[in-house]
């Protein structure tokens, strides 16, 4: 790839660049995948700006990005990138990329299934929520574990054919 | 020159952020204690959520008040009359029923909260309430489940988390008192006026105590004062765990 010291990079250069920048606790997720890269482009004075808005408001994953994105933008060549968290509109799960939906579920992960997070009627023990497809065997025979799990983007849910655990990408 | 506009909303932004702060401290208190695996996940991840508010809401009252203090400044370096969170965040998080009917009452405040603030004319209080309202309906959702299945699950269970209900009560009249700031705030719509998301959350709340087979307690005792810095007992030792390392060791970094 040529660098950015031979020419002024296009901000489709620049996307390129960033395509290869995974989320740190999904490696197999680029942001643009994920739907955090808002924006990039770079300004009159010739610095990269690179605009990254948070899944969650406590995402520790952001500030590992944050770098991640310096460090590739630096080996391409940029000396000067700034990158912005922006908070509006809110990310939510419609911003996933058809790609990073099909990632995810290749990667044993059931994607968001639609729905907001709605307070459901909630049983004595177990949240009655819509069956999801278990990423394993494909059975929809599939109950919630935990609203919370891993990571604060993921549920865990439990197959009742195969047995196995599996995360899911919560819908918000 | 600094208004007295940004002040108010830097004070605001302030009442807000100290309740995320103080209770994400209380709630990671459970990390590797909780009743079962998962609770310790789901409590450290509600506590991260409120963390991520408070970050963005105290690095927006340093910015307005402009007087050079960061996000960290204000969480490690200030003394218990500064913070003005509501005194229901700082109780001790006493046994697991009581720190379910705490996460209950708060939860289904900041969701009217939340819901109202995602039409502020403060772009960054605007961009926190439409992030964070998401979240706290999770929260929500799990306080209200653990509160029914304690409250409707064996006599013990049901006794602790009516205990712990009665305990805390008293301290969510302070939620909803509306206060000179705040009446100021909310005519510039900037703010909500906090007594306004009171029928609401009784609605909410009621439906959980009811599901729950619980009683809602009867008090006249409505303590108050965090938000002018007066706190209770319990509030001087969480602050001195939550910022004794940042103070005995400045500017350590991972």
């Amino acid at each position: 790839m040529t660098g950015a010291k031979d020419r002024v990079p296009t901000v489709g250069d620049l996307r390129e660049v960033l395509a290869q920048v995974t989320d740190p606790e999904l490696p197999f997720l680029s942001l643009a995948d994920l739907g955090v890269l808002r924006d990039v482009r770079v300004d009159d004075r010739g610095h990269v700006v690179v605009e990254l808005t948070p899944t969650y408001s406590g995402c520790p994953a952001l500030e590992a990005m944050r770098d991640d994105v310096v460090t590739a933008l630096a080996a391409y060549g940029c000396q000067h990138v700034e990158v912005r968290t922006v908070l509006l509109p809110a990310w939510s799960t419609d911003d996933l990329s058809e790609d990073g939906r099909r990632k995810l579920a290749a990667a044993g992960v059931a994607p968001p299934s639609g729905g907001r997070p709605v307070l459901v009627s909630l049983g004595p023990t177990r949240a009655r929520s819509t069956a999801l497809t278990c990423p394993q065997c494909g059975s929809t025979q599939t109950e919630e574990l935990s609203r919370f799990a891993a990571t604060s983007c993921q549920s865990l849910w439990r197959c009742l054919a195969c047995r196995e655990p599996f995360p899911h990408f919560k819908a918000v | 020159m600094r208004t007295t506009v940004q002040s108010d909303v830097s004070a605001y932004c302030l009442r807000l952020g100290d309740d995320a702060l103080i209770l994400a401290q209380r709630l990671v208190e459970w990390a590797a204690r909780s009743p079962q695996i998962e609770e310790d996940v789901a409590l450290a991840n509600v506590a991260l959520d409120l963390l991520g508010q408070a970050r963005v809401l105290l690095a927006r009252a340093g910015q307005l008040e402009g007087a050079g203090r960061d996000e960290d400044d204000l969480a490690f370096l200030r003394e218990e009359p500064d913070f003005l969170n509501c005194q229901l965040v700082e109780l001790d998080g006493g046994d697991f029923g009581r720190t379910m009917a705490r996460l209950l009452l708060f939860s289904a405040w900041q969701v009217e909260l939340y819901s109202a603030l995602t039409r502020s004319t403060d772009e960054i209080v605007a961009g926190v309430a439409a992030k964070a309202v998401k979240e706290v309906t999770y929260h929500l959702d799990h306080a209200r489940s653990w509160v029914v299945r304690l409250g409707d699950g064996t006599p013990e269970s049901a006794r602790r988390v009516q205990a712990g209900l009665d305990e805390v009560w008293p301290y969510s009249f302070e939620l909803f008192e509306d206060d000179e700031l705040v009446q100021d705030l909310a005519s510039r719509g900037v703010a909500v006026l906090p007594s306004t998301l009171r029928a609401a959350w009784e609605r909410t709340v009621g439906d959980v105590i009811d599901e729950a087979r619980l009683a809602v307690p009867e008090t006249t005792w409505r303590p108050a004062g965090g938000r002018r810095g007066l706190h209770t007992e319990a509030f001087g030792f969480l602050l001195a765990e939550l910022q004794h390392l940042h103070r005995s060791h400045p500017g350590a970094t991972w």
